[in-house]
């Protein structure tokens, strides 16, 4: 890569950023995104030692709110801000992996459906269709229940079961790329597929990538609440979901423990709204007949 | 609907009888093409399934008995009632020959016949999805209409906002909070279940009714959003065109214009998609119906779930995905009755 390719690339970033800022939405939802991540990272840092202690907890069990505990404490008298916190790291984490797996195979079959066309093409769109056929929600919770109950499960599970929405997009963007002159010069000039595929087409579906990535992760959070909700989660991690399910166990819906549902849900709308809007402001960026009507 | 007014290019009259010929074999043809591609797809989830159950888990009478004192005679037992003596081969055979007689074996659990406990739970399911998804899909055109006509507006930006903060809610969260407020709280509507006890004939329509309040809400809340979304952006592509226009240059009523000619060419992509996003409103009924103890087939599969019980999953999941294959076919089929331009 020389330097020109680089300031070119510089400017593009510049310029979608003087649009994305444009978009309150959006940049509400990147500083939510921002203090969850934060929230996250700094998790053992901010609570204490034996905060997700079972056996030592800082209070006694299904206390109300107080000074000590604003959001009141859990069944095992772990403090419900805490749980808020390390739940954070488990969502976050489960959405970006299962992103990532499902993201990386949509990417990859679609580019390569849509570079290659003819029969490779047919069968690989064949097995998008039979997947998209198959509810993927109930599939996901099957294959959850088969395998094993742990978080590498329920990722797997998320990833194997979303990539087919986005292979169908990556194929279409890559079929309109290809058509293009540039890609017919590229060609002439003796370039290979792997040439053609990783330094012209890749760079054009990236936007689109982006923008689905984004929108995935907070689907793959809500997911992931729900499976644990389910009890497919692993039963030693405190994600939001299985906290919810935690509170439904010990009777929280019929004598009104609101601090123990209220926090964990609010949260997973919070993150999953600010991905959504992200999501949202991305494709409005990248596709201008969007942006005029939001 | 038929009278959208969409100006048609004169078609070239060919002589009436070879044209009809060749239209009725053209319409077979894609009737028969769809019909066949739902078969094939019915085919896969049929063997996927039998993957999922068999070849995954490794030894599914394991995974069924984990944590409980089973003797090994009993795991013998049941090893030898599910076929997994067999050949692989054996195995698959008579999956498949059961799974074409609607016979998936016998529940672990209940130790009855699948396919029984499936018809008797069915009806409250279908009650269930059926009047979710009609006042959802009711809802959010409505709104999308709305919205899509006055873009911009406050209530637009209202409406939108709200559809998105809905759908990023947990519908199982969003059901126990109903619970909390509007059943122990205030006490208007009961916590769970379809029926009271000692209710009989005709009393029985509002005691169902009142069971399936707050449901439904939950089921309607977090599935209205998408329709409204796809209702208002197919409107939006709608009123750019230049039928539109002409329509306004002729001098239409604004109520006109919309009914008569946007409208019904911007239901075209949402009535499929409303059929498309079965599968979720499906999944969304498991978790509804789990949270309210209501008694249909997402609370049965919930209970198989966490034995795990494999063969009721198995069954409804077949169950589950035939009825979505099913409904995609539905508008495959009925996409030509709506529009002229794809009629076959």
């Amino acid at each position: 890569m020389n330097a020109l390719v680089w300031a070119r690339r510089r400017r593009t970033v510049a310029r979608f950023w003087s649009q994305f800022r444009q978009n309150k939405a959006g940049v509400f939802g990147l500083v939510v995104l921002a203090l969850f991540v934060l929230t996250a990272l700094l998790a053992p840092v901010i609570t204490a030692d034996n905060a997700l202690s079972v056996t030592r907890p800082p209070g006694s069990p299904l206390e109300g709110p107080s000074a000590d505990f604003p959001l009141g404490t859990d069944r095992s008298g772990r403090s419900m801000i805490d749980m808020i916190i390390w739940g954070s790291r488990v969502s976050l984490t489960v959405g970006f992996w299962a992103t990532f797996i499902s993201i990386t195979f949509g990417t990859l079959f679609g580019i390569l459906a849509g570079h290659f066309g003819g029969w490779p093409s047919m069968v690989l769109m064949r097995v998008t269709d039979w997947f998209l056929v198959m509810p993927s929600l109930v599939l996901g919770v099957v294959l959850a229940a088969v395998m094993g109950r742990s978080l590498t499960t329920i990722i797997v599970a998320i990833g194997v079961t979303s990539w087919p929405t986005t292979a169908r997009l990556v194929r279409a963007q890559t079929l309109a790329v290809e058509a293009r002159p540039y890609i017919e010069r590229a060609k002439a000039l003796g370039g290979g597929h792997l040439h053609v595929m990783s330094n012209h087409v890749m760079p054009n579906v990236m936007p689109i990538v982006l923008a689905q990535t984004t929108l995935m992760v907070g689907t793959a959070i809500l997911v992931e609440s729900t499976f644990a909700f389910l009890g497919l989660g692993d039963p030693t991690t405190a994600s939001w979901g299985a906290t919810i399910q935690a509170a439904r166990d010990v009777g929280a819906v019929s004598s009104r423990m609101w601090w123990y549902i209220l926090p964990p849900g609010i949260a997973i709308v919070l993150v999953v709204l600010a991905f959504t809007l992200v999501g949202r402001a991305i494709e409005g960026v990248l596709n201008p007949k969007l942006r005029e009507r939001r | 609907m038929a009278d959208s007014a969409l100006p048609t290019a004169p078609v070239p009259q060919l002589t009436p009888s070879v044209r009809d010929r060749s239209g009725v074999r053209r319409r077979l043809r894609y009737y028969g093409e769809k019909l066949g591609g739902s078969l094939i797809s019915l085919f896969a989830v049929i063997l996927t399934s039998f993957f999922l159950f068999r070849v995954i888990p490794g030894d599914p009478v394991r995974t069924m008995t984990h944590g409980r004192p089973v003797s090994i005679e009993q795991q013998e037992q049941l090893r030898r009632d599910f076929g997994l003596d067999k050949s692989l081969a054996e195995q698959f055979w008579s999956y498949l020959t059961g799974a074409l007689r609607l016979d998936f074996g016998e529940s672990f659990q209940f130790n009855r016949p699948v396919t029984d406990l499936i018809s008797d739970r069915i009806w409250p399911t279908v009650l269930l999805v059926g009047t979710s998804v009609v006042i959802s899909a009711a809802l959010g055109l409505w709104l999308g209409v709305r919205g899509a006509w006055n873009h911009g507006s406050l209530s637009d930006r209202v409406n939108t906002g709200v559809a998105l903060t809905l759908w990023s809610v947990p519908s199982f969260w969003l059901g126990l909070i109903l619970i909390v407020i509007f059943a122990s709280g205030l006490g208007w509507f009961p916590t769970s279940g379809m029926e009271s006890t000692g209710v009989e004939g005709w009393e029985r329509i509002p005691d169902v009714a009142h069971h399936m309040v707050l449901p439904l809400a939950t089921l309607v809340a977090v599935v209205y959003a998408q329709y409204l979304m796809i209702m208002r952006s197919s409107l939006l592509d709608e009123m750019g065109s230049d039928y539109i226009v002409t329509a306004r240059a002729k001098g239409l009523r604004d109520i006109v214009v919309r009914r008569r000619h946007a409208v019904p060419n911007a239901l075209l992509p949402t009535v499929t998609l409303i059929f498309v996003n079965l599968g979720f409103v499906v999944f969304g009924a498991v978790l509804v119906e789990t949270i309210f103890s209501w008694p249909g087939l997402g609370q049965l599969f919930y209970s198989g779930l966490s034995v795990p019980d494999l063969p009721l999953v198995q069954g409804l999941f077949i169950l589950f995905s035939a009825a979505v294959i099913l409904m995609n076919l539905v508008a495959d089929l009925l996409y030509p009755v709506l529009d002229p331009r794809v009629r076959p």
